[in-house]
């Protein structure tokens, strides 16, 4: 359960980037936001995973304030997440496999039970065949799939991404957008933000629209 | 619990790759902190071996009496007398002139020096142990001896006993200076080296706090590599002076036979040689600490 009211977030130099947006996400609902770039979209998700705070108004996520949070609280809050950033933020220096081992060896997994997971989101992306790879030699719908890999190998509750289909072609953008649908089909609440027409309609999903930072055409709580 | 161990695990085993991986710089940085570490542990190294010998060596009370040349058994047995009823005296030892002729004739190879002389050069000597170890009290019958009638000369021999002492007494002192100084220099080069990796790292530290680690995880293989590399930099100095020990000693034994004395470097002892290791990987820990709390706020996400 994610819920923004009256959120204002000003940048420092006075852009404001988010203006007096009300809005509830219900778990497993999936929401695709829709813009253009500078719409707000980005800050909308990185509030959501507490990466900014609030200038003002209340983001909470499940049942906790992230404007109150406290700075120790905040990686085992952003462990019920599975974040899909704009610009991958792969690790060059790692194998596929490393990579996607990265969120269990954060949280602790042991190495029997982590491997395993890893080889079956690895598997759902279709990257199995590549796990020793360094993600330098994919090609950018297989980087984008080794991100999705990541972000939900450790089973999270939320899975939020900025741009999934931003520079791909769209045989690629389509798979990308039949692989959120069947997480949100074992019940993660997803959450895209992009500005590509063609994902929003492929998903049908609640569509929420973003303009120079202000909400439109959202009903704030539907379906909640 | 074990979840927790098999990361410790893990991290350490990601440090020590990490080592492997850059020898020439790893090799590098451990030889200057083991040369750092080196200097003080040698000086302390050779100050205690000073210090066991001059503990072998009898610090007692004692003042040599050296009669004048003309002075004849008359004289002798006055001060034997004379010596017998002083209270400060707890016993004497008198050394007749020929029998310490005798004695160097004997001990020491200069018998066809002393044969050449034609007469004995050397006076009567008493040697004489005093009852009170005060130095005042010494100083006092050395100025009472002085005024005998045929003492020529009176020396204390506890007097150099106790210029070594003083000489090491400064000596650990400089041992303490150079080693605090040379521990700072530990925790400057530790903090360096995690700076530039922390630089190298920027993304990956990024990256794994976006995605849930806490601090002590992104902390631990720094303070792993800190760590290890004090440690190694330990190991180096105690080899260093190990080394450095078996350099000198064969040069050492003959100087000091020359003066007919026995005197050599003792290696270092096993709970010096722990004491040593745990401080210096310490050091590293402490300097990695610095450097980490220093620069991981520099990735807060705002």
């Amino acid at each position: 359960m994610i819920s923004f009211s009256q959120v204002h977030k000003r940048y420092p130099g006075g852009f404001e980037a988010l203006r007096n947006v009300s809005l509830g996400i219900a778990d497993g609902e999936m929401v695709v936001v829709t813009g253009h770039s500078g719409a707000g979209k980005t800050t909308l998700l990185k509030l959501m995973a507490a990466i900014e705070r609030p200038s003002s108004g209340s983001v909470v996520v499940n049942g906790q304030n992230i404007g109150a949070l406290r700075p120790r609280a905040i990686p085992f809050l952003r462990r019920n997440f599975g974040l899909i950033f704009q610009d991958h933020k792969l690790l060059f220096d790692r194998t596929v496999l490393e990579n996607v081992l990265l969120p269990l060896n954060i949280i602790g997994y042991r190495r029997g039970e982590a491997a395993r997971r890893v080889r079956a989101a690895l598997d759902k992306v279709g990257l199995l065949p590549k796990e020793k790879a360094y993600p330098i030699t994919l090609s950018g719908g297989e980087q984008q799939r080794l991100a999705s890999a990541r972000a939900i190998v450790h089973r999270p509750s939320i899975l939020l991404a900025d741009e999934p289909t931003g520079n791909l072609d769209a045989a690629y953008a389509g798979e990308i957008a039949e692989l959120f649908r069947s997480f949100n089909q074992v019940g993660v609440t997803v959450v895209i933000a992009t500005h590509d027409e063609q994902l929003a309609t492929r998903l049908n999903p609640r569509l929420v629209a973003l303009k120079s930072g202000e909400l439109i055409e959202a009903v704030p709580g539907a379906g909640a | 619990m074990k979840a927790w161990l098999s990361q410790h695990i893990r991290t350490l085993g990601a440090t020590l790759a990490k080592l492997a991986r850059a020898p020439v710089s790893t090799l590098l940085n451990v030889g200057a902190v083991g040369v750092a570490l080196a200097l003080p542990v040698g000086l302390y190294v050779g100050l205690a071996s000073l210090q066991h010998l001059a503990g072998g060596l009898r610090v007692e009370p004692q003042v040599s009496l050296f009669l004048a040349r003309d002075a004849g058994r008359g004289d002798v047995a006055q001060i034997d007398s004379r010596l017998k009823q002083h209270p400060g005296v707890r016993g004497f030892r008198h050394v007749s002139r020929e029998r310490a002729l005798e004695e160097i004739k004997t001990r020491s190879g200069l018998a066809d020096v002393v044969e050449s002389l034609g007469h004995n050069p050397l006076p009567d000597a008493f040697i004489v142990d005093a009852s009170d170890a005060a130095p005042q009290n010494l100083e006092a019958l050395r100025a009472e001896f002085l005024r005998w009638p045929k003492v020529a000369h009176v020396q204390l021999d506890s007097a150099w006993a106790r210029r070594l002492d003083a000489v090491l007494r400064l000596g650990r002192l400089a041992v303490l200076t150079l080693g605090t100084l040379l521990a700072f220099a530990l925790v400057a080069i530790t903090f360096n080296t995690i700076r530039l990796q922390i630089m190298t790292q920027r993304d990956e530290i990024e990256v794994v706090k976006l995605i849930g680690a806490t601090d002590p995880f992104v902390r631990r293989p720094f303070l792993y590599y800190g760590a290890t590399l004090g440690l190694a930099g330990g190991v180096a100095a105690w080899l260093i002076v190990a080394a450095g020990i078996c350099v000198f000693n064969d040069g050492l034994q003959e100087l000091s036979g020359l003066y007919g004395m026995r005197f050599e470097l003792r290696s270092m002892s096993v709970g010096d040689s722990f004491s040593l290791l745990a401080f210096s990987a310490w050091l590293g820990w402490f300097g990695a600490w610095l450097s980490v709390s220093r620069h991981l706020s520099d990735f807060e996400p705002r």
